[in-house]
Formats: structure tokens, C-alpha cells, sequence
């Protein structure tokens, strides 16, 4: 039997299973120049801050953590065996390219890094329903708060 | 994340989506995503190699020049564990041979956990257990191996999968110290299941418990699927 996360096709199969949620419109707004933009991470890979509860196992929780562009000390919080998390291990970048945006605000690409950066569990229940209604348009409040203009998302 | 892109266009920002998953994008109509073919678990590609992850992300912003979408492109190059250099780490000698030697390698191998935390002040082990509990941990997972009931060896169903969690952890850290050239795709992963002695152990307790017929849920995520 392969091994599960490193089978494209077992992926792909596993992927076309599943349910999505579907949204009414498409949503696309058309950003700033990027050298004036300011850009904001976004992640579903559960990071977390040393010393924060996190994210637990087993729960279908919907909050989302909030880190400074200054934090590194962040913590896998995606629980899953079947991802590579030797990237993860070896450089957070990987996944949260917070030192990349900082290089590339240096070199005049982006326009600046917002302040504070967010982190969702990706493990939400099927319904989508808090993160729709609840989490999500909080985050995205207090991302325009700060005037950021555009949103990177990664995940695990 | 496809979800949040939705979410978060719908406020007024805009947002690019880094994804392994082209046809969730395209079933999602997700406005913006850069189709990386890179292993799960790693949306920038390559750790420790910053022209590549900027690579990544000047081809993921130069989405956001179109003029309308939903849009989805592919980054050029792919990853998979078969373009990976083999990952050069080893693991400690014996030291205390009076100790099955999961557990004597799991202790010889707490200098280069330490050495790895204070360079970079993080770690992921702490779902269950803490880095000194490792070699307890390990032991439990002996017992289990040998045929004791997994209740038995000390753990409840919360706490045996969390503290398989830490151990890999424990490890996968370990060997981005220790080891020599570029962390290829799923080399700590492979690295910790079919070279140390912990990772045998584990799936020696994993297969126990599923010949002994345990409950699935107890004992399939102790290891990736598909692991033997």
C-alpha cells in the first residue's frame, strides 16, 4: 500500500470526495499596485505561539490565533501523520513566509507587512458555518482595520 | 483556505491562495490560486532556501495583476520525495546497553533536541508530552509492541495519539540539526519510520494493535496511512 500523503492520485481520489462548500458569486477585488500594498499572512496550518493553548485534538474549534510579524516562536498545531512536516521542522518559512515578505518589503516588492498575521484550524467541521459566518469576516474586520490590502493564504 | 479567499474578497481584501490541490480551487472558484505541486505540508516548496520560497512568492502576487477571475496558474517547478537527495543523518552509538535501544537512542539523542531549541526557540512537541518525557513515552510504546494492552502500558485513547505526535516531533527536529544538505521532501518522515529505532517501535505497537483487533480509531493515526 502507498503511503497516502505522498500518493498524488490517493490525494487526488481523496480530494474529488470531498464536500465544498459553494458561495453565490465570485468574490475578486482588484488590489493596489503591490509596491504600495500591504500584504498579511494568513494560515490554516494551526500555528500558534509558544505558551498559547493552541489548537487542541479532536476539537472542531473555530478560533483563530493572532501573531505579531515579530513572532517565530510558532508551533505546528495540524496534527495530521499524513502531511511533511520535516519542511515545518526545518524552517517556518515553509509555511509562513513572514522572513520572505520582509525581504521582499526591503526590495520594494510589497508596499508593507502588516503588524499581525492569523492563523485558522483547517480541520473545521463540514458545515463551514462558523468560519463563514463567525471567524472569518472577524478576521478579515480586523485585517482592514490595519488597512491591509491584500491576504496570502498558506496551509499544511 | 479556499474557504477564507472567499471570505475575505467578499470584505473588501484581496487574496491569493497557495494550494496542492488544483481541483478544490477550481471546484471553489477560489479568485486567486498559485497551483504548487509540492508535498503536503509544504506551500513554499523548499525550507532553508529563500531565492526558491520568493520564487513562489513573486509568481503567487503576480496573480493579482489580472483583471479578473477566478484565476489559477501553476508554479513551473515540481516537488516529490523522488528528485530528494538522501538525507545524510545519523543517530548516536549505543551508550547504555542495558536499555532496549529505542529508548537508549531517544536519550543519546536529547543534546541535539536541546542544541536544535536553542538555535531556533520553537517546537512542536508538546501536544502530550515534553522532550524529557520521550524516552518514558517510548518505553510505552515498547510495552505495547511486546503485546501488553495499550491501557495497560499507561495510555488513555486521548493521550497515546498526542504523544505519538511528540515523539515524531522529537525526532523530525533532531534531524533538521543534525542533518547534512537540504531536507528533501518526506526525508524526515522516512528518515524517523525506517531508520530509527523509535519509529519501529511505533509501528510495531501500531501493528500489535491492529492484529489484536483495537479499535481503528485508536491505532491508525499513530502512523501515516499506508505505513506498515
Amino acid at each position: 500500500m502507498s503511503i497516502f500523503g505522498k500518493d498524488e492520485v490517493a490525494m487526488q481520489k481523496f480530494s474529488a470526495t470531498l464536500p465544498l462548500p459553494e458561495f453565490d458569486e465570485d468574490n475578486f477585488n482588484r488590489p493596489k499596485s503591490l509596491q504600495f500594498a500591504k500584504v498579511a499572512i494568513v494560515t490554516t496550518a494551526a500555528l500558534y505561539r509558544t505558551g498559547r493553548d493552541g489548537f487542541k485534538l479532536g476539537d472542531s474549534d473555530f478560533h483563530y490565533e493572532t501573531f505579531s510579524r515579530l513572532a517565530r516562536d510558532l508551533k505546528l498545531g495540524h496534527h495530521s501523520v499524513n502531511f511533511d512536516r520535516g519542511g515545518f521542522a526545518a524552517d517556518i518559512n515553509v509555511v509562513y513566509p513572514i522572513d520572505r515578505l520582509e525581504e521582499l518589503l526591503e526590495e520594494g516588492v510589497i508596499g508593507d507587512v502588516a503588524d499581525n498575521h492569523y492563523s485558522f484550524a483547517g480541520n473545521q467541521p463540514a458545515t463551514l458555518s462558523e468560519i463563514r459566518l463567525d471567524s472569518g469576516p472577524s478576521c478579515a474586520r480586523e485585517m482592514i482595520k490595519e488597512d491591509v490590502d491584500i491576504v496570502l493564504l498558506t496551509g499544511t | 483556505m479556499c474557504t477564507l479567499a472567499h471570505i475575505f474578497e467578499a470584505a473588501g481584501l484581496s487574496s491569493v491562495v497557495l494550494t496542492p490541490m488544483r481541483d478544490i480551487a477550481e471546484r471553489m472558484r477560489v479568485p486567486r490560486a498559485l497551483y504548487t505541486a509540492f508535498p503536503v505540508g509544504r506551500p513554499l516548496g523548499k525550507p532553508r532556501d529563500k531565492t526558491f520560497q520568493s520564487e513562489v512568492l513573486k509568481a503567487a502576487f503576480c496573480l493579482l495583476e489580472a483583471p479578473k477571475g477566478p484565476i489559477i496558474s501553476e508554479f513551473p517547478e515540481r516537488i516529490s520525495s523522488d528528485d530528494a537527495e538522501p538525507l545524510l543523518c545519523s543517530l548516536p552509538p549505543r551508550v547504555s546497553t542495558n536499555l532496549h535501544p529505542a529508548v537508549d537512542e531517544a536519550q543519546a539523542l536529547r543534546a541535539a533536541y536541546d542544541r536544535a531549541f536553542r538555535k531556533t526557540r520553537r517546537t512542536s512537541v508538546g501536544m502530550q508530552i515534553v522532550a524529557e518525557e520521550v524516552p518514558e513515552a517510548i518505553e510505552k510504546f515498547l510495552k505495547i509492541a511486546e503485546g501488553i494492552d495499550w491501557s495497560e502500558a499507561g495510555f488513555s485513547a486521548e493521550s497515546i495519539y498526542g504523544t505519538a505526535h511528540d515523539i515524531r516531533s522529537y525526532y523530525e527536529e533532531i534531524c533538521c540539526e543534525l542533518a547534512e544538505g537540504e531536507i528533501g521532501a518526506w526525508a524526515t518522515e522516512e528518515w524517523f519510520y525506517d531508520t530509527t529505532a523509535a519509529g519501529q517501535v511505533i509501528l510495531q505497537a501500531r501493528r500489535t494493535m491492529r492484529d489484536k483487533n483495537v479499535a481503528q480509531s485508536i491505532w491508525f493515526g499513530l502512523a501515516p496511512a499506508g505505513r506498515e
